[in-house]
């Protein structure tokens, strides 16, 4: 079977250059605009999701004051803020945004290997948000069932949103599965298959990597969710048992019996579990070579970086009982999947590990990206830390369902991946759209983002440990929770509102550096991997001009004895750079050597 | 370099916060000390882990600064550090691990001596089951189950005749006696937690799930739902009490076994009508209501919510301060002396022919169908007749100029604070949904059109 | 092994280009196929799942078996057939001739329409004598897998409906050759996917 080389795709893809704007911009193949749109709509989900939270988080602060949160939006807005985030915003916007972008660019690809069924993936994506979104106008409003959705109280008349939110919510996450199927389909096979010349499995950058097995994850664990989300959809519209036993609504039987909630929380965390993955590495990945870029210095331990990623990815699945230790399953599961986590917790500290000993004996440039790297590194150890407590089964006991999990989570996949985000678009910002940003007004952010979040959840695990529980519309009156928590949670608002106000800063700055930033640099940072080395910045359409790139090395030369700069580019063959062999070079002793 | 100095202060700061906090665990209750001790143990290692990996970093970020003429040095890896860190880390993991699998293994096996009791949960509301003198609770099964029997015990099962029926959100234990608690739930997921005894767990509907636990502090604690059950989850409370041995015994011999809650007798109308001519003064031959006398109308009200009030009335949970109107029924209802009085004039009022009562009140109907339709439905229903299973009396035809002081009453904290009223602190929190006078009148205007 | 020998080496090490036109570690085949596989794979998960599902509900007391109708066999000769028939026009095309290409070709999708309708049959039948989907989770599960197999199978056909077009358009068997065998590949995999939950459903 003949390989389809790579030059006959070049014919192919000037016949699907873009005319006009609507094809260039709308209705477009290429992977860089597809990016663009899929960032774009989840961004615009993301804010949404972000309302709705500083809205909920009003509530908590100010109960007495709050007159626009009741209840019942109270419950709708938790639950669309959580489904939001974790779906619709953070796995759209790495996957879909950062995925698109960068996997082609980085494996030295002109495009996607199927440009059209991207195209579709991105449609697909905003037809189910448009699904997502209409939840909020139809009778009832979106469900309020908490974003896991566990039957069976998503279908009863004592939670909102139980007639037609839950609905168009499942049917919302089906096409959104659709639209991830085409387009983890499209990453997976273009990372295998499409990569340049030279372009080894090893020599690819940590960002590939981590995109590639969250990809792998994804299309293996949405098929979780799918699955849930069908039988819960026959379950609520064609009147089956499969998850509904039988129950009382307001004090009528109601026809089901027999199903089992608990399977559906199986299920759903199977999915569910892998799913914090799927965010997490590629911000690992995007992170790595953040730090690496901007401290001089290869990624320490690029092996066991890989090797982290996938037994992460492989161990993700079988820990999802973590999220189920008090759902009323057989207890003793709790043995294997406490042993299973707390395993979990070995390479990811490597992963830490090695991002703190690539700053060591590095030559560090506190850039923006920079920032927010390192302050990544500070907030996914506290999560980091903190997911060590809910894993070990019994300590689990007394804090599951409590503002410490709240805070756990947020911490480990809201805040740290999305400084990560940050650090990502301030550090490809340059090429994407050939202009620079303004470095104060995104220090400005940096500090507002970061401070203000460690602020929000730092306190937030305490109220935890005093066992406040999480969805809860007003702590009301109890013994044991004094008024100081009340107290403490009105500032977490405050410092909620200040955080999610200053990321304004962030659009002005990235919107308004479009038209008034100066001219970028093609590589500012000066970084080895290949996306920097494009003909044009921002890349035109087919990336790479007349002829594809040839990688002759890893994407992690920097600071190479001997050589001329203090990086080297993948493309740049070792007759135009000296090689070096040995792995403990002293530069002290060998410098004479490679002067050679 | 700022960020290295910031990165260390953090540190600081986090430790200070730490030592600082007065939101902490509270005091323990149960003998689950063992618990504390895993948690002890996790904080000094992943303190550790957090002091040492930010200092090191922070001291990275100050120490390799970008300067003029420095260079990065070039290492690719170095397998013995990375190995030595593995090992370093799996230690640290099975410090913390293995202490959590004992202790865990000893919550999954309670002790043969725990004496077993039922915890049922429903929207929104707790109740309890204990075994009575034989021991052993009685098969139960949601298709039992009725206004008489919330539990669904098995009537025919002779096991369930002599199991203790707590009708209420209020529990109690005896100190120093291990305890298995059955849970089951009705409808949806519940949990059924006291931060003072540390452990939770689920109640699923369809099976029964269990925690153990030994209490050692007498004392009464909260009883919180911590599983999303819907809209009222957060009003889900209850309370539980551990007693002396006798004190408990004491109390558990007040309460009525379900074999004497299926057994009593049916309610004599004839009396109930004679008792009720007291109240017709005020409230009408046909309970039909007398707005000028602040007499709301009763006909067509649940007798289980009249009965319920009246009780209230007498033990002064409703009618105290700020209640003017319903000081007044305190003195009518205290006529009542007996429970069984009290219920034969409930059923009679309840048997009274129903015609709704006038509207007085105006409002924008559609913003009243809003709220209503989002918070007050889930319990009264959405046609407002109300319902026993979630302690929500009937609203449509009744007194709406009564509602709306009612509801004003619960927002200004007048009634459903008393400790006697163990459902009216769900209300004073539920109408908060109505954010001031124009919204109480919107949703009474929208009552109005439910008849 | 290779996969092992890949993720050990030291990347740094290595200089100059590795591989030659396609990239070391990449399939020995078009690209369509690789994403086709790994379809399947996941559309195995799919299937996996529910098949764990069934198993873990049919614990549960409330159920009753269904017993599968006789007719399942015939339709499960009429998938055969289908499948039989796509391998035959596979290895025409893959000989690039022409000769009873349309016979082997259009007599596989017929096939497949065929035993879509049979299930069809077999649904109105089981309705018929008050097997309905509420009565009893070992019906719902009945329908639902049954339901998601032949949807797989619509979704074959609307390929299978292009490639025809085409051919009858006048394509020559080389430029259909990767949809046929595409297909072919595919119809393989839903005659297995059948054959498990046929036996699974029949032996519980």
């Amino acid at each position: 079977m003949a390989y389809v080389p790579l030059a006959d795709r070049d014919a192919e893809m000037e016949m699907h250059h873009p005319h006009s704007f609507i094809e260039k911009y709308v209705w477009s193949q290429d992977h860089k605009v597809i990016a663009i749109q899929y960032g774009s709509v989840a961004v615009f989900t993301g804010i949404v999701g972000l309302v709705l939270s500083l809205m909920f988080r009003m509530q908590l602060g100010f109960p007495e004051t709050t007159d626009f949160v009741d209840p019942n939006f109270y419950y709708q807005a938790v639950t669309m803020h959580g489904m939001i985030m974790v779906v619709y915003f953070l796995t759209a916007i790495f996957l879909g945004g950062f995925g698109n972008y960068m996997v082609p660019l980085m494996c030295g690809a002109r495009d996607m290997v199927f440009p059209f069924m991207n195209m579709l993936s991105v449609w697909f994506f905003l037809l189910s948000v448009i699904i997502l979104m209409a939840s909020f106008f139809v009778g009832g409003g979106p469900t309020g069932a908490g974003w896991t959705l566990y039957p069976p109280q998503t279908a009863m008349e004592g939670t909102p949103g139980h007639d037609m939110g839950i609905i168009l919510m499942l049917v919302s996450l089906a096409v959104f599965i659709v639209a991830f199927t085409m387009g983890g389909l499209n990453y997976v096979v273009t990372i295998l298959q499409y990569r340049c010349r030279g372009m080894t499995l090893m020599r690819m950058p940590l960002t590939i990597w981590g995109i590639f097995v969250a990809t792998v994850l994804g299309l293996f664990a949405f098929p979780a969710l799918l699955v849930a989300a069908i039988m819960m959809l026959f379950d609520t519209l064609l009147g089956t048992s499969f998850f509904m036993p039988a129950v009382i609504e307001a004090g009528t039987a109601l026809d089901h019996n027999g199903g089992s909630p608990i399977l559906f929380q199986h299920l759903f965390w199977f999915f569910g579990h892998p799913e914090v993955y799927i965010v997490a590495l590629p911000a690992f990945g995007l992170v790595s070579d953040v730090l690496s870029v901007h401290a001089r210095k290869n990624i320490f331990g690029y092996r066991m970086m890989v090797w982290a990623i996938i037994a992460i990815g492989g161990l993700s699945f079988i820990v999802w009982a973590h999220h189920m230790y008090v759902s009323g399953m057989n207890p003793y599961f709790g043995f294997f999947f406490a042993t299973t986590t707390l395993i979990i917790a070995v390479p990811t500290a490597l992963k830490v590990y090695n991002w703190v000993l690539t700053l060591w004996e590095g030559d560090i440039r506190m850039n923006v990206p920079m920032y927010f790297a390192i302050g990544f590194i500070f907030t996914f150890i506290h999560g980091g830390l903190t997911g060590l407590f809910l894993g070990n089964v019994v300590i689990d006991l007394p804090l599951s369902d409590t503002y410490f999990v709240i805070a756990h989570f947020h911490m480990v996949m809201g805040v740290s991946p999305i400084l990560v985000l940050y650090a990502a678009i301030y550090h490809w910002y340059p090429k994407m759209s050939g202009r620079m940003y303004n470095e104060t007004l995104a220090k400005v952010h940096f500090w507002l983002t970061f401070l203000g979040a460690y602020a929000i959840y730092l306190p937030m695990h305490y109220l935890g440990f005093l066992g406040v529980p999480r969805r809860y519309y007003a702590l009301g009156t109890t013994d044991f929770i004094p008024q100081s928590a009340q107290d403490l949670n009105a500032a977490i608002t405050i410092a909620a509102l200040i955080v999610g106000v200053s990321q304004i800063l962030f659009f002005v700055n990235i919107i308004g550096s479009l038209k008034w930033g100066k001219k970028a640099d093609p590589n500012p940072w000066g970084a080895a991997s290949l996306e920097w080395q494009t003909p044009d910045t921002p890349p035109a359409h087919g990336n790479w001009g007349a002829e594809l790139p040839t990688v002759y090395r890893w994407a992690y030369d920097y600071s190479v004895p001997g050589a001329h700069q203090d990086f080297i580019p993948q493309n740049v063959s070792e007759a135009e750079e000296p090689t070096v062999s040995d792995e403990h070079f002293d530069p002290d002793k060998d410098q004479s050597l490679a002067d050679v | 370099m700022t960020l290295a100095v910031v990165i260390f202060l953090l540190v600081v700061a986090t430790i200070i916060f730490h030592f600082a906090s007065p939101w902490w665990f509270t005091d323990i209750a149960a003998d689950w000390s063992t618990i504390d001790l895993t948690i002890s143990i996790t904080f000094w290692v992943t303190g550790f882990v957090f002091i040492a990996c930010n200092l090191f970093m922070a001291y990275c970020v100050w120490k390799f600064r970008q300067k003029e003429g420095h260079k990065a040095v070039y290492e690719p890896e170095n397998h013995k550090l990375e190995a030595g860190l593995s090992i370093f880390t799996t230690i640290g993991v099975i410090a913390m691990l293995a202490p959590g699998l004992f202790v865990w293994a000893t919550f999954v096996t309670p002790p043969e001596n725990a004496a077993e009791y039922e915890v049922l949960g429903q929207q929104w509301q707790w109740q309890f089951r204990y075994p009575g003198a034989d021991g052993i609770l009685g098969t139960a099964d949601t298709e039992f189950v009725s206004e008489s029997n919330p539990f669904g015990v098995n009537p025919a099962d002779p096991n369930g005749r002599d199991d203790v029926i707590v009708n209420d959100p209020d529990m109690h234990l005896p100190v120093n006696q291990p305890v298995k608690a059955l849970l089951r739930s009705n409808d949806v997921l519940h949990n059924y937690t006291v931060a003072q005894f540390r452990v939770k767990m689920d109640l699923v509907p369809g099976l029964t799930s269990y925690l153990w636990f030994d209490p050692t502090e007498v004392g009464t604690y909260d009883i919180l739902c911590e599983e999303l059950c819907g809209i009222g989850h957060f009003i889900m409370r209850g309370s539980v009490t551990i007693d002396t041995q006798e004190d408990f015994d004491a109390w558990l011999a007040n309460q009525p076994t379900f074999a004497e809650t299926q057994s009593m007798a049916a309610p004599n109308l004839a009396a109930g009508q004679a008792q009720y001519a007291a109240c017709a003064a005020c409230h009408g031959q046909n309970g039909e209501g007398n707005q000028a006398l602040n007499a709301p109308k009763l006909a067509g009200q649940q007798a289980w919510y009249i009965e319920r009030q009246l009780n209230h009335f007498k033990v002064g949970a409703r009618g105290g301060e700020g209640d003017t109107n319903g000081a007044q029924m305190v003195a009518f209802a205290g006529m009542l002396t007996t429970d069984e009085a009290v219920r034969n004039v409930a059923a009679y009022i309840s048997s009274l022919p129903d015609t709704p009562a006038p509207t007085t009140v105006t409002g924008d109907i559609d913003n009243g169908y809003d709220i209503y339709d989002r918070n007050c439905a889930a319990c009264h229903l959405d046609d407002g007749a109300g319902t026993w299973y979630t302690d929500a009396p009937k609203l449509s035809g009744m007194s709406d100029w009564y509602f709306v002081t009612q509801i004003s009453n619960f927002r200004a904290g007048i009634r459903g604070l008393h400790s006697e009223d163990d459902y009216g602190e769900q209300m004073v929190a539920m109408a908060t949904a109505m954010a001031d006078a124009q919204e109480i009148a919107d949703v009474a205007a929208y009552i109005n059109t439910l008849r | 092994m290779g996969l092992i020998k890949t993720v050990t080496e030291k990347p740094w090490e290595r200089k100059g280009v590795i591989g030659g036109m396609r990239p070391e570690g990449a399939f020995d085949t078009e690209s369509e196929r690789v994403a086709l596989v790994y379809f399947l794979v996941i559309a195995s998960v799919v299937f996996s799942l529910f098949l764990v599902s069934y198993y873990i509900r049919m614990e549960l007391p409330d159920w009753q078996p269904l017993s599968e109708p006789g007719q399942l066999w015939f339709n499960t000769g009429l998938l055969v057939l289908s499948s039989v028939f796509f391998q035959w026009a596979r290895n025409i095309v893959v000989n690039e001739e022409k000769r009873n290409l349309y016979t082997a070709f259009f007599g596989a999708g017929v096939f497949a329409i065929l035993f879509i309708v049979g299930q069809m049959v077999t649904w109105e039948n089981l309705q018929a004598g008050g097997y309905y989907m509420t009565s009893n989770p070992a019906n719902a599960f009945y329908y639902l897998m049954t339901g998601l197999h032949a949807l797989h199978l619509l979704g074959g056909l609307w390929v299978w409906s292009k490639s025809s077009i085409r051919l009858l358009s006048g394509s020559e068997p080389k430029d259909i050759k990767l949809s046929v065998e595409l297909c072919t590949l595919y119809w393989h995999f839903l005659l297995l996917v059948w054959l498990v939950l046929f036996g699974v459903l029949a032996n519980t």
